[in-house]
């Protein structure tokens, strides 16, 4: 690209550059800058906050309303991300390595259940789970979880464990390795990329979700810290609690913001192996 | 995938020579076997938490169910669709639902293009654009729109400020282009990563070629670029068509569904966590659904969308 290296075009590109960049960027630093103000400074829609106060996130992380429910956030998100991934490798290698019937069936299944409108599962889900005693439990989070983290784990792993190079499983074996041996030195390290990278979609997936998260529960016992963001009612009930709702978005945003760039090579991998090669 | 099993078969008839046949079947059978072994546990999940609960959800549609009145329960018929399908409520939400969708879609598609393109072609600081844009696809879309509602309130927000301290938010043509820019500011990233896997796989020497032969950027993009990322433009539309159409956290936190702002699962959840009517919200559930299904039909057979995952069957 010859034409592409002119001073003029240099620019050019760098001008979209930093549009992109502050696109993405100001309205996450709008919300910092609005859990930054004191209640006074609410009340003017300056971008810099004109009274600084850390008391946004002093009320949210000493109030079991928004703790407790970060707390629920993490256990449900960690234990639905296991459980998926795992079941989800076991049904991935078998798409990616083995040859049977009803495999086409299990990848209908699982794209019917990607689109799957959610809200199509709320009404039964929630009679069925206050039936069998699961309503409001961090079990009857998990389970759904599960169910909606499984195809996206299906399709991303089979993606990558076709690109794994298995014969040297076997080559292993003739070096002298068990099969175990050759599982845990040769293929498990390069099966790990790929089943990080699906962690970290499904543990998003978990983490922002909200539909669920507000018909399945009903106290701080199973609620999530989404949901809690939408029952959180101010210090006073005359006070509307803009400042600590806005630091308690950042303090959920933050951290997987963080995860998100330190992970991001792995999750672009993620998002587009399903997509484009399967 | 068949390349790994014609090796073993292969291997095992070398083995044994005159019991050959036998044993291929029976190592099919064995592998046969592990397969349905290795599927089954996520087979089972997936179909008790969404095959069984669809079901249930047209049982539940079919009956008066009113958990206020659980005594008064009774095998009603299609009388449930029936006072769905006459109410306003209904056609209004299915009416905003798609104009959220198709703008939304369409504009993020537009956008998520010209992401794909800068991201591809930048010259430098392509790692912090990338940066940047998986920045709105991380973060948790209620505080996302929490920010967006503040920033529309009157004497508070910058966004209000900067258009005559305005209330968008109060009036439904207004609210609904909020909901839409919360929904593109969000998924756009999103949209443009997809793209970008795609467009990386259009050949560098086709472009120099057709270059070359004097096409103009307009041109190659219009007969190259375009018709080789088709795949993967149809499944990127596919998915964001289907996701924005079930949308229902921004609305939630934005508007609430008020002043005419909601979506049909909004219409569908208020009919159940509100009016505690597990007939009529079953009902809308179901209608939902099958608005979904004849949203992948048109884009699988009407557009010819591969579905992701067919191309694993073949393999």
């Amino acid at each position: 690209m010859a034409a592409a290296t002119t001073p003029v075009r240099k620019v050019e590109w760098g001008v979209a550059n930093v549009v992109v960049i502050a696109l993405a960027l100001i309205p996450v630093l709008w919300m910092v800058s609005l859990s930054f103000k004191t209640p006074a400074a609410v009340l003017d829609p300056s971008f810099i906050p004109s009274a600084w106060t850390w008391s946004n996130y002093h009320e949210i992380l000493s109030t079991t309303q928004f703790v407790r429910p970060l707390l629920n956030s993490i256990g449900i998100g960690l234990i639905a991300t296991f459980i998926a991934v795992v079941l989800a490798s076991m049904a991935a290698y078998a798409v990616a390595r083995l040859n049977f019937p009803g495999k086409a069936v299990l990848i209908g299944m699982a794209l019917l259940i990607a689109m799957f409108p959610a809200i199509s599962l709320v009404t039964p889900l929630f009679t069925i789970l206050r039936a069998i005693g699961l309503y409001n439990t961090w079990p009857g989070l998990i389970i759904p979880y599960v169910a909606f983290g499984l195809p996206l784990g299906i399709y991303t792993l089979s993606a990558f464990f076709r690109e794994i190079p298995w014969e040297l499983e076997k080559a292993a074996k003739v070096d002298g390795a068990t099969p175990f041996q050759a599982f845990v030195r040769v293929i498990a390290p390069l099966a790990a990329p790929g089943m990080v990278t699906t962690s970290i979609l499904v543990f998003l997936a978990c983490w922002n979700e909200f539909l669920f998260a507000i018909s399945f529960t009903s106290t701080i016992a199973s609620r999530t810290a989404p949901a809690s963001l939408a029952y959180f009612s101010g210090s006073s009930q005359f006070t509307v609690p803009t400042g600590p709702i806005a630091a308690a978005a950042v303090v959920i945003t933050i951290p997987i913001i963080l995860f998100v760039l330190f992970f991001q090579r792995r999750i672009v991998a993620g998002l587009t192996s399903g997509a484009v090669k399967g | 995938m068949s390349t790994s099993t014609e090796v073993t078969a292969g291997a095992a008839a070398e083995q044994r020579p005159a019991g050959h046949k036998r044993q291929l079947s029976e190592g099919a059978r064995a592998e046969r076997r592990l397969g349905w072994l290795l599927c089954a546990p996520a087979v089972i999940v997936m179909i008790a938490v969404t095959a069984y609960p669809v079901g249930y959800a047209v049982w539940l549609s079919l009956e008066r169910y009113n958990l206020e009145l659980p005594q008064n329960i009774k095998f009603v018929g299609l009388a449930n669709y029936g006072a769905v399908l006459s109410s306003p409520y209904w056609w209004n939400a299915l009416k905003v639902t798609l104009i959220i969708t198709v703008f939304s879609v369409s504009i993020s598609l537009v956008l998520g293009m010209l992401l794909a393109m800068l991201m591809h072609k930048t010259i430098f600081g392509r790692g912090s654009v990338r940066t940047a844009a998986l920045i709105p696809y991380g973060i948790v879309t209620v505080a996302a729109a929490y920010g967006w509602q503040y920033a529309w309130t009157p004497s508070q927000g910058y966004l209000s400020a900067a258009f005559n301290n305005s209330a968008p938010l109060t009036r439904q043509v207004s609210a609904i282009a909020v909901i839409i820019l919360a929904e593109i500011w969000k998924t756009t990233p999103f949209m443009g990563l997809l793209l970008l896997a795609g467009l990386s796989l259009v050949p560098d020497d086709l472009q120099k070629a057709a270059m070359v032969d004097g096409a103009s950027g307009w041109q190659r993009f219009w007969r190259i670029t375009v018709p080789l990322m088709k795949p993967a433009i149809l499944v990127a539309l596919l998915f964001r068509t289907l996701d924005s159409f079930r949308i229902f956290d921004n609305i939630y936190i934005l508007t609430g569904g008020n002043n005419g702002t909601g979506s049909v699962s909004i219409l569908g959840w208020d009919n159940l966590f509100i009016a505690l009517n597990l007939g009529i919200g079953s009902a809308i559930s179901i209608l939902i659904f099958i608005c979904v299904a004849i949203i992948a039909f048109i884009f699988i057979k009407g557009f010819g969308t591969a579905a992701p995952g067919s191309a694993i069957g073949k393999r």
